[in-house]
């Protein structure tokens, strides 16, 4: 049994009108990896803040005992000066610095009027080399993806001195095998003797890898599971973070598709810089009405870029393939076509390019059809604009102190529904729903779900990305595998698996490495 | 007691304005013989003469930034180059007064329009597109004037921007005709807000506490028929006053009744989002800067007819001033938020400001500071106050 090296007791913090933790008690051993659950809102990255110092020790009361002394931590310089080291989510990396550059910002090498870069780089390479990556620290920060740029942060953790590292959702935006990456890192690393906590909602990685699971509950610290005591499982861990069985985590709907409502043949999109690499190849996929179906497939294999350049062409170069809604030929040249032929986008990224954060709801709910409430002239009709901002918000239950609330102080799972709100109300025929509850807790995914199941009754066409499986599988008549910008696989419901689609996945990437080894051959 | 205090922090620079002027009276009827005054019937209409040009390059300007805190520099030189076309045109040519009004207002669009193709078509930061109109049209300016000033312009043309409305014509006394004029206004206003209030009402949409309404309503009648009423004691209504409100209450619709208005707001809080929801941002950037060429056009009308020259060193630092007036009334640096009301309470400020300190007898040089730090205060506790509501 090792020692306690960390831990936080009876930890209050209050928000003007909010109680936003209240006695949150956590105990975290040395040289574990230790997982802290909960729904969003929970209060997770609230008592991070504070554990990192974000929040000064005057903001919130209990304390902070780190390896046998109280600590009271003003800013994160001080908690950092310990070895404490905390990931967002959000990545603190400039796009156009080098990863060297990076790793020591705010920690730089040499004195302050004279850096020793060949100290920068050597120790960079040493950290890196520590994290995994294989990368010149001279390369920038823009030309690696999400999934390297998480491992520079860790390997920026390790110059650090790290002794506890706290990841916030760190697989958030990775694909699975990145994810797998990211995770037996952590794993490498808590040999060494490091000890994590680890924020996360995917529960399957949070059983994984975790020594110990704190389940975080409405701002209280409910229970903590240790392995090999207790039930790893994931109902067992859903039932901590909700207080109840999630018996079914996705609602009963029955499926009755009609005629094609929307259908893709061979569609082929290059990519807007690299104007040579082909981003889609010839896809061709069809959606009936009253069908919801899903497309899955790893990040990058090319859906979300599927998706926005049938949405009006708001993605991507030389363009090519037939586009059919309600089966008669349209060529969209545009997004405003593109909503006047009753096709909705729903975006992946909410926040980025889904949403205007610091406007009312009203105003973002009306945005994508503002003629819907305006005159042949285009003058608003405002008291209209309200009535139907009001009926639309209370139809997807978004809950809020009225449409004049500013959407960037919702919740996600309510802004997701804004966001919703915002497409119901373009009255489209079908709808492409890009990762519709990312990021949102379990109550408001079951909610979204409700809405998507409701909106194919009303005989609309949903086409859903999704990197979840289980929501795949969960929600969808049909399923199509993208992997490498083409299609490699379509699965009725009855023949879906987890397994199957993995495997699908998995096997396309072989195919192409295997094609790519051959080209590379005959090429020498 | 909580939407006493709403309002009032809703309304933080019209009462912070209303505290300068108080304080600006105080100082000048306390300094002096008690013959100057801010509120003198004169100074009123000097007031409305002087800063006539700001509320209206504001109101574009409010919707440059409100793209997304972008700016336009050149609206100075537009002034001085339209100006100097305006008099070789009426001056040199002797052409007809209305034409050559006419052909300036499309000069201004030209111009506007030369500019907003570059930035919204060829996406050129408007920072450089117009600090490039600021030097070329200047410069042009200086060409077409041979570096000279053209004065002397026909009194035809003064009086369509120069000249005061007093009743004469109907043979009704000066001070009843202005103040007529002011409770005719007001009793608009009072109809309109009740009528809109009942028509809510009827539909069973959610209105506005009715001491809120009556409020704010009694408030603008007040200020309405003061106005009225030192006009009156003066020359009567300027007919530049009409211009400006014509022009105010267009812009004031545009961006709250209009579905390009709506949209404008949108691009400026997420662009992404904006494009991703069917809105053409290119042509709406193409609008907003042609539009400001407009309005430096109709700015350069007034100033000719003012001062009665075309000069090629007129308008300097106008643009100043109007991004000045915008901020100050709460326009964000990153676009998306500011409204035409605040513009104008912001633009009446400057104008107060200046219109204040000149009566103190403040020379250029204290005037300038003054300015520049009032400026930074109004975004500075603009900041804050966003901070504090952040928090809360």
């Amino acid at each position: 049994m090792s020692k306690i090296l960390l831990e936080m007791q009876g930890i209050v913090k209050e928000f003007p009108g909010v109680k936003a933790l209240d006695n949150v008690n956590l105990q975290v051993l040395d040289g574990e990896i230790h997982a802290i659950v909960g729904e969003n809102g929970a209060g997770k990255s609230t008592l991070m803040n504070i554990l990192s110092g974000t929040f000064p020790h005057d903001s919130y009361t209990g304390k902070i005992i780190f390896d046998g002394q109280e600590c009271k931590f003003s800013e994160m310089r001080d908690s950092e000066r310990l070895g404490i080291v905390f990931i967002h989510q959000e990545l603190a990396l400039v796009p156009t610095l080098s990863i060297a550059e990076n790793m020591f910002l705010g920690n730089e090498r040499g004195s302050y009027f004279n850096l020793n870069w060949d100290q920068t780089f050597s120790e960079t390479i040493k950290c890196l080399a520590a994290a995994g990556l294989s990368e010149s620290p001279h390369t920038l920060i823009k030309d690696i993806g999400v999934g390297k740029q998480q491992l520079v942060e860790i390997a920026k953790a390790l110059a650090k001195k790290v002794r506890v590292l706290i990841l916030d959702e760190p697989t958030a935006s990775l694909n699975d095998n990145d994810s797998q990456k990211l995770l037996d890192l952590l794993k490498e690393l808590q040999k060494g003797g490091m000890t994590s906590i680890l924020i996360s909602h995917k529960l399957t990685e949070v059983s994984q890898i975790a020594d110990h699971i704190t389940v975080i509950r409405d701002g209280t610290s409910i229970e903590t599971l240790t392995r090999g005591v207790d039930d790893f499982s994931e109902p067992r861990i859903i039932r901590g973070m909700v207080g109840r069985e999630m018996v079914d985590r996705f609602p009963k709907r029955e499926s009755h598709p009609g005629e094609i409502g929307l259908e893709v043949k061979n569609w082929t999109v290059y990519h807007p810089l690299y104007t040579e690499r082909k981003v889609c190849e010839n896809v061709s996929i069809n959606v009936r009405k009253g069908e919801v179906v899903g497309i899955s497939g790893l990040m990058g294999a090319g859906r979300t870029e599927l998706a926005m350049s049938i949405f009006g062409r708001s993605y991507g170069t030389k363009i090519s393939g037939q586009l059919y809604i309600n089966g008669k030929e349209v060529r969209l040249s545009n997004v405003q076509d593109a909503i006047a032929n009753k096709l909705a986008y729903v975006t992946e990224d909410r926040k980025g390019c889904g949403l205007l954060l610091g406007s009312e709801i009203r105003s973002n709910a009306t945005l994508a059809n503002l003629g819907r409430i305006s005159s042949r002239r285009g003058i608003i009709d405002k008291d209209r604009e309200m009535q139907l901002a009001k009926v639309y918000t209370e139809m997807l239950s978004v809950k809020c102190s009225g449409i004049e609330q500013s959407v960037g102080t919702l919740s996600g799972g309510n802004q997701q529904k804004v966001l919703l709100a915002k497409w119901m109300f373009a009255e489209p025929d079908v709808l492409i729903l890009d990762e519709p509850t990312r990021g949102i807790d379990v109550g408001a995914k079951y909610e979204i779900y409700t809405i998507i199941n409701k909106l194919v009754a009303n005989n609309k066409t949903v086409l859903m990305i999704s990197s979840e499986l289980p929501e795949i599988l969960g929600m969808c008549d049909r399923i199509y595998v993208m992997g490498e910008g083409r299609i490699v696989g379509e699965f009725r419901r009855e023949d879906a698996s987890q397994e199957a689609i993995m495997t699908s996945i998995l096997k396309a990437k072989t195919n192409d490495d295997a094609s790519l080894s051959t080209t590379i051959a005959k090429g020498a | 007691m909580a939407q006493l205090k709403e309002i009032l922090k809703r309304n933080t620079m019209l009462l912070i304005l209303i505290c300068v002027m108080i304080l600006f009276e105080f100082l000048i009827t306390s300094r002096s013989d008690g013959y100057s005054s801010l509120f003198k019937p004169t100074n009123i209409t000097n007031l409305i003469n002087q800063n006539g040009y700001v509320v209206i390059l504001t109101c574009g300007m409010l919707l440059c930034i409100l793209t997304g805190g972008n700016i336009d520099l050149s609206i100075g030189s537009i002034v001085a180059l339209v100006g100097a076309i305006a008099g070789v045109f009426i001056v040199n040519w002797h052409l007809n007064i209305y034409l050559s009004i006419f052909l300036c207002l499309v000069a201004g669009l030209i111009l506007g329009g030369w500019q907003a193709f570059w930035i919204a078509y060829m996406k050129i930061p408007p920072f450089i597109v117009t600090l490039s109109g600021m030097l070329a049209f200047r410069g042009f300016a200086w060409l077409i004037l041979g570096g000279l000033t053209i004065s002397s312009f026909p009194a035809a043309y003064s009086a369509y921007f120069n000249s005061f409305l007093n009743g004469a014509d109907l043979g009704i006394n000066t001070y009843l005709f202005t103040l007529g004029c002011a409770i005719v206004i007001a009793l608009v206003v009072i109809a309109i807000a009740f009528n809109s209030r009942l028509k809510k009402i009827r539909k069973h949409y959610e209105v506005a506490p009715l001491w809120q309404a009556l409020l704010s309503l009694v408030f603008g009648c007040f200020v309405i028929i003061a106005t009225g009423n030192l006009l009156g004691q003066d020359k009567g209504v300027p007919v530049i006053l009409i211009l400006l409100a014509v022009v105010v209450l267009v812009y004031y619709f545009f961006t709250n009744n209009t579905v390009p208005g709506r949209r404008l707001y949108a691009m400026g809080g997420n662009e992404k989002a904006a494009r991703l929801s069917g809105v053409n941002t290119d042509r709406l950037m193409f609008f907003v800067y042609t539009n400001m060429g407009f309005l430096s056009a109709l700015a350069a009308l007034i100033c000719v007819a003012r001062f009665d020259t075309a000069n090629p060193s007129a308008g300097s630092n106008y643009e100043l001033d109007a991004i000045g007036a915008c901020f100050i009334g709460g326009a964000s640096a990153y676009g998306g938020v500011g409204t035409i009301f605040g513009t104008i309470i912001g633009a009446i400020f400057m104008g107060v400001l200046n219109n204040g300190m000149s009566l103190l007898g403040m020379g250029a040089d204290w005037q300038r500071t003054v300015k520049g730090l009032v400026l930074l205060a109004a975004v500075v506790f603009d900041v804050l106050s966003q901070k504090r509501k952040s928090a809360n």
